[in-house]
């Protein structure tokens, strides 16, 4: 067992541990409460849609029930680190431009978020010099959509901007 | 010599002028995913299958599979060169062959890595075309409760092998289970756990699980390393590969080994990344200088590259024979072959003999493209890592989105994609395995239609699984697998036992 670490900037595994089988028990729920009203048991036609997911869903919410109490019982003894605040941070720097980048997607089209996505990157991340990020930024969204659209002829969403050329 | 017959007419087929193309195309973008961080084998082929929809499956699956060969062999070149592992299964190879990169023998250790992968996926190769057709013609006595039986060893195996908690394993896999429940049950029609939400009626996409999850989580755990690419360079000349050859053919033992292990942990569903570990922990207990190991070993490079293409090549075989992947690329792949409406497993040999020979020609001849593209190319490769994470990394990210909405022209696979991608951050970090879990996901449906025709049979005994030798031995070492971790925790107890004893 690991020392419990005294005021270090580490957050602990604990918290999201507890959080990630939680997520899991209540997930479990839905499928069981779910199977249950469709039917487990046995119809004329043999088994009703329930009755494998039911299992499934029991079988989860133990497993997962027993990650948490596992977690619960040894709340005190040891906490080793998940990640430190710096690492967290890069994380986020990361994670929230992707949200709002596929947010961006349903109003202003695939291409035209692409480039925001990228040229924001380069910017704030790479300060790399204005013609490098424009260029990648607006060429790289353009080269999917010589291959994707006008090769392969699958359509990707679209905003006003391509309508505004009529596509 | 049915086989070999076979397998010439195979060469027929791959062996035409753009089959030749997709090969190459295939090993190319293969290596260029598994040297690009974030994108791995399994989503690469993910992403790639929706553009395959409309190829000729034979052609698509010899692209796809030779991805998959490409991102094996991608995985050694930023191992050796940068130490970071491009690729889970080539973890061990870093131990070794980074030190040997800095002693200035990176294309010596790169030659080995090559030609040791090469080694060990040919190997595989030969077990495939021989064992097989067996295996299906075997196979093809199997019932119901045969086809569960196995799949529950499958399972089991899982939660026996691995190295995380057992009640991780088992929640990660439920989950998969789970997900793949959702949507409309295709015995009775009945729509299940949607709660009333039209998207999903079509339930959780594997495609878009294992974007998710290795892509985006990739990312973010990249991220979290704080990566910044600082490697050596390597330029490989004729010389060196015919000295280094010269040297490893003094290795062939470790070689036999490790192709052992490899195609072991392969066909069961250990998976290349267990394999490479397992044969780099023997070639060392088994060396006469092991504390050398770590400081640039030459077979410390050979046992991990050879063991994780052997498996990764033999994960194929109980994919082709019994519609049931050993890896999560393997996975895919399956989903595909499910997709252009093939239906994997015994009659596919009967069926689709063209499909699977071809498929199986091209796996030696993509292998052979392969060595000769990434041996001539290697500088190239190290040049794309050179590349700043801040261009990379929103690209791959474009990239992911674009691979997640071709799959069903969906948003609200896109949405799906960032949760699974914040999922598989999470299960990363806390050791929730992620291979069950897509297992689960892809041969859910399939394993629980099993399942129900097994019981329907039976009238809803659960003896069916014990009426006959064959499903009853495959059952009890199923159920042997899954009760393997308490044996361990078992001897664990009896052990502090004894100390308490000993002490008192």
């Amino acid at each position: 067992m690991s020392e419990p670490e005294v005021e270090s900037p580490t957050v602990g595994s604990r918290g999201p541990e507890l959080a990630v089988a939680l997520f899991l028990m209540a997930l479990a729920t839905l499928v069981i409460v779910d199977s249950l009203r469709v039917g487990t048991g046995w119809s004329d036609e043999g088994p009703r849609s329930g009755y494998f997911p039911f299992y499934i869903g029991l079988a989860l919410l133990v497993s997962s029930g027993w990650v948490a109490v596992k977690q619960l019982l040894g709340w005190r003894r040891d906490n080793p680190g998940f990640a430190d605040h710096a690492q967290l941070a890069s994380v986020w720097a990361v994670l929230w431009p992707s949200i709002v980048y596929v947010a961006t997607i349903t109003f202003l089209g695939i291409y035209v978020a692409s480039t925001l996505l990228i040229a924001y990157f380069m910017f704030r991340h790479g300060k790399h010099r204005v013609l490098l990020t424009a260029g990648v930024a607006v060429g790289t969204p353009l080269a999917f959509f010589l291959v994707f659209e006008r090769w392969f002829l699958v359509p990707l969403p679209k905003g006003p901007f391509e309508a505004l050329f009529g596509l | 010599m049915d086989e070999l017959n076979n397998l010439f007419n195979g060469f027929g087929v791959a062996l035409t002028l753009p089959n030749l193309g997709f090969m190459l195309i295939g090993i190319v973008l293969g290596v260029l995913i598994g040297v690009l961080p974030g994108l791995g084998g399994a989503n690469g082929v993910a992403i790639l299958l929706p553009l395959t929809f409309s190829m000729n499956p034979t052609s698509a699956i010899i692209m796809l599979s030779c991805i998959y060969w490409g991102a094996l062999f991608g995985g050694a070149i930023t191992s050796i060169l940068f130490n970071i592992p491009g690729e889970p299964w080539s973890v061990a190879t870093t131990f070794d062959g980074y030190p040997m990169a800095q002693q200035g023998r990176a294309a010596q250790a790169l030659t080995t890595a090559f030609t040791s992968s090469f080694v060990g996926a040919i190997f595989a190769v030969l077990l495939i075309t021989f064992l097989a057709p067996l295996l299906a013609k075997f196979a093809l006595k199997f019932g119901p409760a045969e086809f569960f039986a196995v799949q529950l060893l499958t399972f089991c195996s899982f939660v026996g092998m691995s190295k995380e908690p057992p009640a991780k394993t088992i929640a990660a896999m439920m989950l998969g289970f789970a997900l793949a429940a959702v949507g409309m049950d295709s015995v009775t029609g009945q729509l299940r756990m949607t709660y009333g939400q039209t998207e999903l009626l079509k339930g959780f996409g594997f495609l878009i699980a294992v974007i998710g999850l290795f892509g985006i989580g990739e990312i973010l755990l990249t991220m979290e390393e704080g990566l910044a690419f600082k490697g050596k360079s390597a330029r490989i000349n004729f010389k060196v590969v015919w000295q280094t050859w010269g040297e490893l053919i003094k290795h062939w033992r470790l070689f036999l080994r490790s192709m052992v292990v490899g195609c072991w942990m392969g066909i069961t569903p250990g998976g290349a990344t267990p394999a490479s570990f397992m044969s780099y922990g023997m070639a060392r207990r088994m060396s006469k200088s092991p504390e050398e190991f770590g400081k640039g070993r030459i077979e410390g490079v050979i046992a991990p590259e050879t063991a994780a293409h052997a498996a990764g090549t033999a994960a194929l075989l109980p994919m082709l024979t019994l519609g049931i992947p050993g890896s999560p690329t393997a996975a895919v792949l399956l989903g595909g072959l499910l997709i252009w409406g093939l239906q994997p497993g015994p009659m596919l040999f009967v069926e689709q003999k063209e499909f699977v020979w071809g498929l199986i020609a091209s796996m030696y001849i993509g292998n052979i493209v392969g060595l000769i593209v990434v041996l001539t190319t290697v500088p190239w490769w190290a040049a794309i890592l050179r590349i700043p994470f801040s261009i990379i990394g929103p690209v791959i990210i474009v990239i992911c989105a674009i691979g997640a909405y071709t799959v069903n022209n969906s948003m609200f696979d896109v949405y799906m994609m960032m949760v699974f991608g914040v999922l598989g951050y999470l299960f990363k970090k806390l050791r929730y395995p992620m291979a069950p879990m897509v297992l689960a996901l892809v041969l859910g449906d399939m394993a629980e239609s099993s399942f129900r025709q097994a019981m329907l049979s039976s009238q809803g005994s659960l003896s069916i699984f014990w009426s006959n030798p064959l499903v009853g031995s495959i059952t009890a070492f199923a159920l042997v697998m899954l009760l393997w971790p308490l044996w361990g925790a078992a001897k664990s107890l009896a052990r502090r036992l004894e100390n308490k004893g000993a002490t008192a």
